[in-house]
């Protein structure tokens, strides 16, 4: 099984963001990053499958010079080569654009299943594997709990709202987006560090994968962002008085009323 | 890292990744509870050992990383400052026995120890000590007399880390009277007859490291088993022992770094007279203070290993860079306590285990008073 993960660099956790001068981006200067976390576990899944059937992982990404250090270490976890979709011309795409270039380097690979994280945790519009699988016309399913491979078909488990669950079966070549937490991220051992400076990185811009500079990046998106700014912080709390039983009553109400929470 | 210089090279990111994120999420979790219960953590070596943190500086062609010792002391500070007491495990592991096995081992002793050891399949200890020979180590009573094929081994050896849950021992004994040059260096397996695990120290920190006497009852040890010549032991030990010292350094400068970060953290939020005691100037100036000397003492430990990768002694640099680090530990760590005031002395906070744990860096591999003799026989030329 020819596995090839989605991944994509960004912030660390607790990373200080700060605004960059054009009012719309993170100034990524000295920032500390990471492995988006859900593209870990699509990273881990990948892994596991081609350990138990077989086969490859090939890990595929798009960012700039600085994306080789999450390539690295996803080579130093066991992934055998990586595609770096590495041009100025791929920068500031929104999902779309990323998508398309995505799917321009994977559809050269013939890959059985591609895996990418549920959504990213600084842009988080989670949509850039649903239009990958629809760039490349394969079924594909969200929120991935669980894989079991059947030949030339997969069963996946869903996560659905409220504790439910779904069991799905697709045909193969399919994607699927990964959700958090479905199994133990392994930590890159000192033999697998060492290991991944020997594993290829091949390079690659738009003209690689028969695309156009303008149809990726900034150029090709059909989003655009107008403003990005950390919410102000207001004051305004409301104390509600009372005994116990009837400031219970007075919150549970505003809570469904007014704060449409419950 | 408030004190970090160095800018890291690839691999050395990636190890100090895999280093800290296993000491998020695998130790700290658990680390207060195993030192309230005086807890080894058996599971967690293993794993260290799983992920190559136990023969790091080994060779390869020995199962190790066959990395520098700068790497290593960037890996060994990122579990110290998470766990000193696993720390101080890996870093006796890491230095003492294995630099012995590698330098002053057979090949045949390399297969049967350094291999599994490199692999954290086997967890060594290192046997200097005694009960009236600890900075004096010439001054041993141990001794290992020739039989045949064997020697027999009868006398006990004291603060041994790893004492009672090591499954291999390089111990140091007496092979003749003349003093220093009588001392001879042995691998032994703790399944041995004759091998007993005696008293276990009840410390003031590193309550979750291992630390006890062990007891020599006619303990039979093949003359196979002999590291390099009779008489040379001490030589060895001693020369290990500047790799050990290194390591203790590093393990200083995490609990320093460790504790830097925790007052910052908790000074930011504790308010008094009106606002965070952050703003206080007299609070801050002492940690402004404080990290310019832990940065200062990494800067010398970072310079001793780098002298050490290049090769020959830096024998001067490693004394030096262990008594300030040990020294910017202890200060760091009685520092935190006075930040968390009240909070800080009780077990509700993690700064008083840093502060018990950070002492025994100016005692352990060498005191302070120790270094300092060092440094100037260096300085004398004696």
């Amino acid at each position: 099984m020819k596995i090839a993960v989605c991944i994509k660099q960004v912030p660390e956790g607790d990373a200080r963001l700060v605004i960059d001068a054009d009012g719309i981006s993170i100034a990524d200067a000295d920032l500390a990053t990471e492995i988006n976390e859900s593209d870990q576990y699509a990273l881990e899944s990948g892994l596991r499958l081609a350990e138990s059937q077989g086969g490859e992982v090939v890990v595929v990404c798009l960012g700039p010079d600085r994306a080789e250090e999450a390539i690295r270490r996803a080579l130093a976890m066991g992934a055998g080569r990586a595609i770096h979709l590495n041009d100025p011309a791929f920068q500031g795409g929104d999902a779309a654009a990323t998508a398309r270039a995505l799917a321009a380097a994977i559809e050269r690979e013939n890959v059985d299943l591609v895996l990418t994280g549920l959504q990213s945790d600084d842009a988080g519009w989670a949509q850039t594997g649903p239009i990958l699988a629809a760039r490349l016309g394969w079924p594909s399913a969200t929120l991935i709990m669980e894989i079991e491979p059947e030949g030339d078909t997969i069963k996946v488990k869903r996560e659905l709202e409220a504790g439910w669950f779904q069991w799905v079966r697709l045909p193969l070549p399919a994607l699927l987006t990964i959700q958090s937490g479905i199994s133990t991220v392994r930590y890159a051992t000192l033999k697998g560090i060492m290991g991944a400076k020997k594993k290829e990185i091949a390079k690659v811009t738009p003209a690689d994968i028969g695309l156009a500079p303008d149809e990726v990046g900034g150029a090709g998106r059909k989003t655009r962002t107008t403003r990005l700014y950390v919410p102000e912080k207001t004051t305004g709390a409301e104390i509600i008085e009372g005994d116990t039983a009837t400031a219970v009553a007075t919150l549970v109400e505003k809570l469904q009323k007014e704060a449409k929470v419950l | 890292m408030v004190t970090q210089l160095r800018r890291l090279n690839d691999i050395q990111q990636e190890v100090v990744r895999t280093a800290r994120d296993f000491a998020e999420q695998e130790l700290a979790p658990h680390v207060a509870e195993w030192d309230r219960r005086g807890h080894f953590p058996r599971a967690a070596v293993d794993a260290l050992g799983e992920l190559g943190f136990l023969g790091m500086l080994m060779p390869e062609e020995w199962g190790g990383s066959g990395l520098d010792t700068v790497t290593y002391l960037l890996a060994l500070e990122e579990i110290a400052k998470v766990d000193p007491s696993l720390a101080v495990s890996m870093s006796v592991h890491n230095s003492l026995p294995s630099q012995m096995l590698l330098t002053y081992g057979t090949d045949e002793l390399k297969e049967r120890y350094l291999r599994s050891m490199t692999a954290g399949k086997m967890l060594a200890a290192f046997a200097l000590s005694e009960a009236d020979a600890g900075s004096d180590p010439a001054a041993m009573m141990c001794r290992a007399q020739l039989d045949g094929d064997r020697y027999v081994l009868n006398g006990a050896k004291a603060w041994v880390t790893n004492g009672g849950t090591a499954d291999v021992i390089v111990a140091m004994a007496r092979t003749s009277d003349d003093g220093a040059r009588g001392i001879s260096a042995f691998v032994i397996e703790p399944t041995w007859d004759g091998f007993s695990v005696g008293k276990e120290e009840k410390k003031m920190g590193l309550k979750s490291s291992n630390t006890t006497e062990i007891v020599f009852d006619d303990l039979e040890v093949p003359v196979a088993n002999r590291l390099g010549e009779e008489g040379h032991g001490l030589k060895y030990a001693l020369a290990s022992l500047e790799h050990g010292r290194l390591g203790i350094a590093a393990q200083a400068l995490g609990i320093a770094e460790a504790c830097l970060t925790l007052s910052i953290d908790y000074a930011r939020e504790r308010h008094a007279f009106g606002q965070p005691i952050a703003e206080f100037q007299g609070l801050r100036f002492q940690l402004a203070t404080l990290a310019a000397e832990v940065a200062a003492a990494r800067a010398l430990t970072y310079a001793a290993a780098d002298k050490q990768d290049l090769g020959g002694s830096a024998r001067k640099e490693v004394s030096m860079a262990k008594l300030l680090a040990s020294q910017a530990a202890m200060k760091a760590a009685v520092n935190a306590v006075q930040v968390h005031g009240g909070y800080g002395y009780t077990r509700d906070y993690p700064v008083e285990r840093y502060f018990r744990d950070a002492k025994v860096t100016q005692i352990y591999e060498g005191t302070s008073e120790i270094q300092q003799l060092v440094i100037a026989s260096e300085l004398f030329g004696d």
